[in-house]
């Protein structure tokens, strides 16, 4: 080999060698590929610290009750805006409500709407990503078009624009998150689904005369769990995100709820005497979306491989 | 006549020796041993071909040599010596140097070798600046002398097309004038022919021959093809399991089989005299050990039919015999002798009722509109009687697979009729009756994609059965999944498995059975072998004959292996750029008078017959079929273009009467004696094919 070339074919060469000795084991060895796959993710550090820390939000989510030292939306103290103290871990907020309890308690709100959100917005997705994909065509041409038309805005500007004429509740939220994520869920299950529509099995399917909505549902969706997986820890960590920006701008979870963005949004007139009112709950939030997108990391490079 | 010899191969001269070399892949904490002990050693300017089926180890021992092994392989022992170079201690910049000056290699797939964003020329100028020191000016104008060398015209256009403008031949070309740039003393070839069009093959193995005239690099051949090595190579290396079984001449070698898996693979390939109706193949029982297994005694003993006690205690040593016949068999003597098995021939059932089953007449496809439409299909008529096995050949892009698609319903045909057991069908799948779909099924290529990848194979057997068979009740549909498994010899085990598990073969049996969950009349085969090693192709193949037989059931089976089609096929028919140009029976396709692409196609394919005639040689590629030629579509390539008709009339149909039809200006009484006589002229180059053998 011409060395100019080699240069960088080497290593190229050998990842593909690499693959093909690894797969040739495989086929031979390997336990099923679910089984694999949780091995690698176990291995992978990105999944397992990521999946601690939304691990810790969530149980804090159902169990707070049990372990807060004070009622998060009862006014403990005489005394507001106090700095962190043994008495008040985090301080107290403008109105001598306990922070700590709060932000603890915070994460129940935001872990009920985000999830919900998602599942919304990926069933909605699965289901129009299938039957575009599958069926391609004018449907296709057009809902795509769509889609791509409110991928150009910021996601943030639609939800804005829609609970401002629905009125700000939770449930509101939850659908606006919804409905906004299906179309970008959507576009990543039909590109999944052009790949296998034409793999010889479903060519198969249809020579056995089973219905389309059987090799919709029964003989692709299987094989695109994967990047289904994938797409819905991503959109977990953008949902989350999405509903505490709705709630600081007011339009999501209102008051008294100890909802993070919502405190955020309170806290930050006091930002510059008692900063501990915006910086426990913005921490609590940051710590959240890193855990959610490193599972999303893990995952993909997981299931990349 | 031989004595158990501890070291088998000799001191280290030759251009390259490689001594006792283990390799193993580590994969967590395990230690995989991909080959052991491999000795072999190449003189100067010879050709050496390595064979064995995938997963032997033929593609490590090439990156071995080049010192590309992947970071997580490790030489466990022994040497690779270049000349006086020990490349296992060679440092990086010196195998840098090593690789391009003295050592080159050629890929399998050329297409993905070449650089897709840089103009050819570039990359073989490349090859001359960094290691031949010229500047750019002169570099180009090596690299057009290199390109004419290699056959190809037009060089100074050709060095500024990029490589998606190359056919696969030329593409392979090129791929040949930056290995030969250098004037290396070694050249790898790693199935060079392999994924190419059998007459492109051809024109690709006539080049190395021409090569190897002008340079006198020494040739490792890698193949799976046994028939190609033979012709290519003055010495052979049968590779089993990462063990060198056997060694020897390519001539003696595949006539006089010393190792037993050798014997094996010569007797699982059809050979120019077998017919389904009289021989069945031999393939070889079990399968290859798994990675990493550790074996007591010789690795081929759980498949062998001498093995003793003591070849499953001993790991036999390499027996050396004769003219540098090596042997890794205690009882290498006894080969010869192995019977063939000896099982029955299925009892071939009354002649067919008669009447066609499938009728295609003046079917098209067109794909696109306007100046961008292509013919995918043209004027295509067919018939296919009740029990029959039609073969389809034709090289890649003929339209054999958009005539299957068609004539199944996966496809929706531009025109044409397509009758089937009497009724014209409605065009789209989607549409048919149950009791239509029941009889006509298909059998896909690819057995990695043909089953679904999440489903158990009960799954899929069972869901075929309820949507084909009649089996009423879920203890019918049962008993019937049962019986399917049975019949295309597959264990209980294996329908609770998930297409992960299965082996390629065991993967086309589910595939087969699930087409014969409702007692198909008839089933399309579109290549179901083409991408399995040849010991499961001809299980897979005895299997087919045997429910054809068995069921009366009839295939169109496509392929490009025209010695499969002519062991299997009653009739044959050939396609050319979306035509039919020939249809017969197969003993006439096979013979004078055929149409002239016929006669290119036999005479492209490695033969067993000792008196082959001269290797006729196609010009250029196959044409555009957005732009098919005018008059006769094979006239750019025809060896026996006859002038202004073919280029102006669509040549008419040559009939004999008897059911066989050739496209061609030229009457069938002319044909047949130039034919005749250019089967007796002999070959020049007197490189005689043995064997037509695939490993």
């Amino acid at each position: 080999m011409p060395a100019p070339l080699a240069a960088d074919r080497p290593d190229e060469i050998m990842r593909v060698e690499q693959k093909s000795a690894t797969q040739a084991i495989e086929t031979n060895l390997a336990p099923g590929r679910a089984r694999e796959v949780l091995r690698a993710l176990w291995r992978s550090k990105t999944f397992v610290i990521g999946l601690a820390i939304v691990l810790f939000w969530v149980l804090d989510a159902i169990f707070w009750p049990l372990f807060v030292p004070y009622d998060p939306e009862g006014l403990v103290s005489p005394t507001t805006l106090q700095p962190p103290s043994a008495e008040h871990f985090f301080g107290t907020d403008d109105l001598g409500r306990d922070i700590f309890s709060r932000t603890l308690a915070g994460a129940r709100p935001t872990l009920t709407v985000a999830p919900l959100a998602t599942a919304i917005g990926v069933a909605g997705g699965i289901l129009v990503g299938l039957f575009t994909g599958y069926f391609r065509g004018i449907a296709d041409d057009i809902v795509m078009r769509i889609v791509d038309a409110l991928l150009a805005f910021p996601l943030i500007i639609i939800a804005v624009l829609v609970i401002s004429i629905l009125g700000p509740s939770i449930t509101n939220v939850i659908l606006v998150i919804g409905i906004v994520f299906t179309p970008i869920v959507a576009r990543t299950v039909r590109s999944a689904v052009l790949v296998e529509r034409q793999r010889e099995y479903v060519a198969a399917a249809k020579l056995l005369g089973n219905s389309n909505l059987y090799i919709m549902f029964a003989e692709i969706l299987p094989n695109i769990t994967g990047p289904i997986a994938v797409e819905i820890t991503i959109r977990l960590g953008y949902a989350i995100f999405t509903s505490a920006t709705l709630s600081f701008l007011a339009l999501g979870i209102q008051q008294p709820s100890p909802d993070w963005g919502l405190t955020i949004s309170i806290g930050r007139v006091f930002l510059q005497t008692a900063p501990s009112e915006v910086l426990f709950p913005a921490a609590a939030l940051a710590t959240l979306i890193v855990g959610v997108n490193l599972i999303a990391d893990g995952l993909r490079q997981v299931l990349e491989e | 006549m031989s004595a158990p010899h501890p070291s088998a191969s000799p001191p280290a001269t030759g251009a390259l020796a490689i001594d006792h070399l283990s390799i193993s892949y580590l994969r967590r904490d395990r230690v995989l041993p991909v080959l052991t002990d491999v000795s072999f050693h190449i003189e100067p300017g010879e050709a050496y071909g390595l064979v064995g089926e995938s997963g032997c180890g033929k593609t490590t021992v090439a990156m071995a040599v080049m010192c590309y092994l992947p970071t997580n392989a490790r030489i466990e022992g022994g040497h690779i010596r270049l000349r006086d170079t020990d490349l296992t201690r060679a440092g990086e910049a010196q195998l840098r140097s090593l690789r391009g000056n003295r050592m080159a290699m050629v890929y399998q797939d050329a297409g993905s070798a070449l650089n897709p964003s840089l103009t050819i020329g570039r990359q073989i100028a490349e090859v001359y600046r960094f290691h031949g020191g010229l500047d750019t000016a002169a570099a180009m104008d090596a690299a057009a002398a290199m390109l004419e060398t290699v056959q190809i015209a037009d060089s100074a256009r050709m060095l500024r097309r990029y490589p998606h403008e190359l056919s696969g031949g030329q593409q392979q070309r090129v791929m040949f004038a930056m290995a030969l740039a250098t004037s290396p003393d070694l050249l790898v070839l790693d199935e060079p022919t392999t994924g190419l069009d059998t007459t492109v093959e051809a024109e690709v193995l006539d080049l190395v021959a021409r090569l190897r005239s002008k340079f006198s690099a020494s040739i490792l051949f890698i193949s799976h093809n046994l028939g190609i090595v033979t012709r290519m190579c003055e010495r052979v290396g049968v590779l089993y399991a990462g063990r060198l079984i056997e060694e020897g001449p390519s001539r003696e070698i595949f006539s006089t089989p010393r190792h037993p898996y050798t014997l094996g693979l010569t007797r699982c390939v059809p050979n120019r005299i077998m017919r389904k109706d009289a021989h069945r193949l031999d393939p070889i029982p079990g399968s290859l050990p798994p990675l990493g297994l550790a074996v007591q005694g010789c690795v081929y003993a759980p498949r062998c039919p001498i093995a003793r006690a003591r070849c499953r205690e001993e790991d036999p040593p390499a027996f050396v015999s004769g003219e540098r016949r090596v042997s890794r068999c205690f009882y290498h003597d006894e080969v010869s002798g192995i019977p063939r098995s000896e099982e029955a021939l299925p009892a071939i059932g009354g002649e067919s009722a008669g009447g066609d089953l499938l009728r295609v007449e003046h079917l098209s496809k067109r794909y696109g509109a306007g100046t961008n439409q292509v013919v995918a299909l043209d004027d295509v008529s067919i018939e296919l009687e009740a029990g029959e096995i039609l073969g389809l050949v034709g090289e890649s892009g003929s339209g054999k697979s958009t005539l299957a698609k068609c004539v199944v319903g996966l496809l929706e045909a531009s025109g044409g009729e397509i009758d089937f057991a009497g009724r014209p069908l409605v065009r789209l799948g989607d549409w048919r009756k149950p009791e239509l779909r029941r009889k006509l099924q298909m059998v896909f290529q690819n057995p990695d994609t043909t089953l679904n990848p999440s489903h158990t194979a009960r799954r899929i057997l069972t869901r075929a059965a309820r949507l084909l068979s009649t089996a009423g009740s879920s203890a019918d549909v049962e008993r019937q999944v049962t019986a399917l498994a049975a019949a295309v010899q597959l264990r209980p085990h294996h329908l609770d498995l998930k297409p992960s598990f299965l082996s390629g073969g065991l993967k086309q049996r589910v595939a087969i059975a699930r087409a014969f969950a409702g007692a198909p009349a008839l089933v399309l085969c579109d290549e179901p072998t083409s991408a399995l090693d040849v010991s499961v192709q001809a299980t897979i193949l005895n299997l087919l004959v045997d429910l054809q037989t068995k069921e009366r059931v009839a295939y169109l089976f496509i392929s490009h292996d025209l010695g499969v089609v002519r062991y299997l096929a009653d009739r044959i028919a050939v396609m050319y750029l979306g035509q039919i140009i020939e249809i017969g029976r197969a003993e006439d396709v096979f013979s004078p008078p055929h149409h002239p692409y016929t006669e290119a196609l036999l005479s492209a394919m490695p033969t067993i017959d000792e008196s082959e005639g001269a290797r006729i040689k196609l010009s250029g590629t196959m044409p555009n079929p957005a732009n098919p030629p005018t008059g006769c579509r094979f006239h750019t390539r025809c060896h026996r273009f006859l002038g202004e008709i073919c280029r102006e009339r669509e040549p008419p149909w040559q009939e004999d009467g008897e059911g066989h039809r050739y496209r061609c200006h030229i009457a069938p009484a002319d044909l047949e004696a130039a034919q005749q006589e250019a089967m007796s002229r002999p070959a020049k180059d007197g490189n005689r094919p043995e064997a037509e053998i695939r490993a």
